[in-house]
């Protein structure tokens, strides 16, 4: 489903290589873990894949289902099905969240030639989607993740991904600043996800997220490249040895 | 500092005068208001239309920006609209004329006009020196508009709606409105163009809160696109007084909103908020000019500005703090949202504060929007001509739904996301 070819990218304001020769293939129905230390071009990952302007591909492409991505802007991107969540959603006063939640469903469905929902329908989902979270209704009539705990913010990134149905979901640290509970409403809204033709690409600091959301799949992010893949066991593996001992060997 | 000589009148100030010599016998107005006319238009002609020497003038040279001035006469009928909120009471006022029917439960009403007639409103017909051009013009010009008094202890259920349209040419309406002790009201004042031929609209209210009386005020100006508008507002706040006054600028050519507000009684609460809509080649002022002159008086004053085109904006927010009002609670902000790279925006905040122990603060920001909102909303399958107006929107829905009447926020966003859809 997701195929990263050689990708070179870099800051395009100052010309910063983060991305330097990454490879990776992520199959339809598969979980992959992105794992590595802090500064290695997790988050800027992210970025690329929905298609934020800071950062410049300067060599290499990103295949989805077959197709480079690198020529579609954001919205087109999550038209086609990938979908972000960020490690910090912004708050954006003046948008209500239920507004917002029907603009991006039914621009999606434009964009795939879907007929509109119609406004029970909508709520509807809305609101099924919202109890599994325990997304209380009160917190989708305030404006966008505005005044939104951390935990919210994290619950309410889950309600869109179950909302918009994405093909391709990229996690970012979304286990930061949430609790135990928190964690495990998250990841249980993450696992409700799971199909053979859905792909997960949960990038993370942390072992901890991953008992919860197993993986099919670990990589380890280093200066921009992949150094080591793995099964679930590489995740355990770090969490025991921390990064040093793969570092090294890869240097 | 204030005084300037002209030698020579401009095109626009020497229309002005020979309109006021053509409607001559025309004005309403008994004696006193005869002279009275006569000296204002002097001071006018002899001062000139203000420059960019006059200070409170300065980002706003009326007498370049002012260059033609329509004949008096209108270029089409005008029929009344529907009301901006559903159920409000419609005092019309086509064409500068008003409904000398129009009536509302528990409202005393007079046409102005009567109170020319009978020279009542003689002593109203004042400017403030050089700075007050509108003063002068409206003072000179004025022909109608409505007197309203809502007595003490009175609650409108039902807002009162100012509706002044027109289809060009001169008009010159005054609206005196005074509250009474303890009563609540809520006046929607509307000047629209109805066609696109041109007009030169003067229009000057003048409210007056008795104690403890509870009033909201909006003014929409929708004129057109070549349209002069100058309106004033002069505001008088008695004892423990609220005023929430919301200002909507969503069209004109030249538009100055003059805001002259006297906080007189304490425990007196002014709220201004101002969503100024600006695009094409059009140049919007809107200056307050705020006494607090008592102590324990509080103000909080919030414009949003949203720049198009090669449009230019203005806010001067002046905040006088008397000697002797201590304890006053004064915070005003100015937000711009500058869109495109041949628009301008000028902000002038100004405290003048002359007691000791006050709180008072202004900020004012300029930027585009905020790209960690666009990458966010696009992110999610927006596009991003339709994530930018939602942003836009955003950025002044935020003030309008403090208005928590719903019937009303929805009516004016309403107009703002229709201007914006025009616009963008």
């Amino acid at each position: 489903m997701l195929e990263i070819k050689n990708l070179h990218a870099r800051i395009a304001e100052d010309g910063t290589e983060i991305i330097r020769g990454l490879n990776l293939t992520v199959k339809a129905g598969e979980i992959a873990a992105i794992m590595g230390p802090n500064g290695s071009g997790k988050s800027t990952l992210s970025y690329i894949l929905s298609g934020r302007e800071d950062y410049e591909v300067t060599e290499g492409d990103i295949f989805y289902n077959g197709e480079s991505i690198l020529e579609l802007d954001p919205a087109e991107r999550a038209s086609k099905g990938i979908f972000l969540a960020f490690q910090y959603p912004v708050e954006i006063p003046g948008v209500a969240t239920m507004q917002f939640l029907k603009v991006a469903m039914n621009e999606q469905r434009k964009a795939r030639g879907e007929a509109e929902l119609t406004t029970p329908d909508f709520i509807r989902r809305v609101k099924e989607a919202a109890d599994k979270l325990k997304i209380d209704q009160a917190m989708l009539r305030r404006p966008l993740n505005v005044g939104f705990s951390g935990g919210e913010k994290k619950r309410a990134e889950i309600l869109q991904m179950a909302l918009l149905e994405p093909q391709l979901c990229v996690l970012d640290e979304t286990d930061s600043g949430l609790d135990i509970d928190a964690l495990k409403i998250v990841a249980d809204g993450v696992n409700a996800l799971k199909s053979p033709d859905r792909a997960v690409v949960v990038i993370t600091h942390y072992q901890r997220l991953l008992d919860y959301i197993v993986p099919d799949s670990v990589h380890v992010l280093y200066k921009g490249q992949i150094i080591r893949s793995g099964d679930k066991s590489l995740a355990l593996e770090l969490e025991e040895n921390g990064y040093a001992d793969i570092i090294g060997e890869a240097a | 500092m204030n005084m300037q000589t002209t030698s020579r009148l401009t095109a626009a100030e020497t229309a002005l005068v020979e309109a006021f010599a053509a409607q001559i016998g025309e004005f309403p107005g008994d004696g006193a208001v005869i002279g009275t006319r006569d000296r204002l238009l002097d001071d006018l002609k002899k001062a000139g239309l203000p420059t960019r020497r006059i200070e409170s003038w300065h980002y706003t040279d009326l007498k370049s920006l002012l260059r033609q001035v329509p004949d008096a006469a209108p270029v089409a009928a005008v029929d009344p609209v529907a009301a901006l909120v559903d159920g409000s009471k419609i005092f019309s006022i086509l064409q500068g004329f008003a409904d000398p029917k129009a009536s509302a439960d528990g409202v005393e009403v007079t046409v102005f006009k009567n109170k020319l007639t009978d020279g009542s409103a003689a002593a109203e017909l004042t400017a403030f020196g050089n700075d007050d051009a509108i003063g002068r013009i409206n003072g000179s010009f004025v022909r109608d508009g409505f007197a309203i008094s809502v007595p003490a202890n009175t609650e409108l259920e039902q807002a009162l709606e100012l509706q002044a349209l027109h289809a060009g040419g001169q008009i010159h309406t005054r609206f005196p409105v005074s509250f009474g002790a303890a009563s609540k009201a809520t006046i929607i004042e509307r000047h629209i163009a109805v066609t696109d031929g041109t007009a030169l609209v003067s229009s000057i209210s003048d409210i007056r809160l008795d104690d403890g009386a509870e009033v909201t005020w909006i003014i929409v100006q929708q004129q057109g696109a070549a349209d002069t508008h100058l309106g004033q507002i002069r505001v008088k706040l008695g004892t423990q007084a609220k005023l929430r006054l919301f200002v909507v600028n969503a069209g004109g050519k030249l538009v100055r909103q003059e805001l002259r507000i006297e906080v007189e009684g304490q425990g007196a609460e002014l709220t201004l908020r101002g969503v100024n809509l600006l695009g094409g080649e059009s140049h919007t002022d809107v200056t307050l000019m705020l006494g607090h002159n008592v102590p324990h008086t509080n103000s909080t004053e919030i414009i949003r500005n949203v720049v198009f085109d090669r449009a230019n904006g203005v806010f001067q927010g002046m905040i006088r703090v008397a000697p002797d009002a201590q304890k006053t609670d004064a915070k005003m902000a100015c937000n711009t949202l500058l869109l495109s790279d041949d628009g301008g925006f000028s902000v002038k905040p100004e405290l003048e504060i002359f007691a000791d122990d006050v709180i008072c603060g202004h900020g004012a920001t300029v930027a585009d929007i905020d790209s960690n909102h666009l990458f966010y909303l696009m992110a999610r399958g927006v596009p991003e001509n339709k994530a930018r107006a939602m942003l836009v929107n955003a950025f002044v829905a935020e003030i309008v739904e403090e208005l928590e009447d719903e019937k009303l926020v929805e009516a004016l966003e309403g107009i703002i996301s229709s201007w914006l859809e025009r616009h963008a």
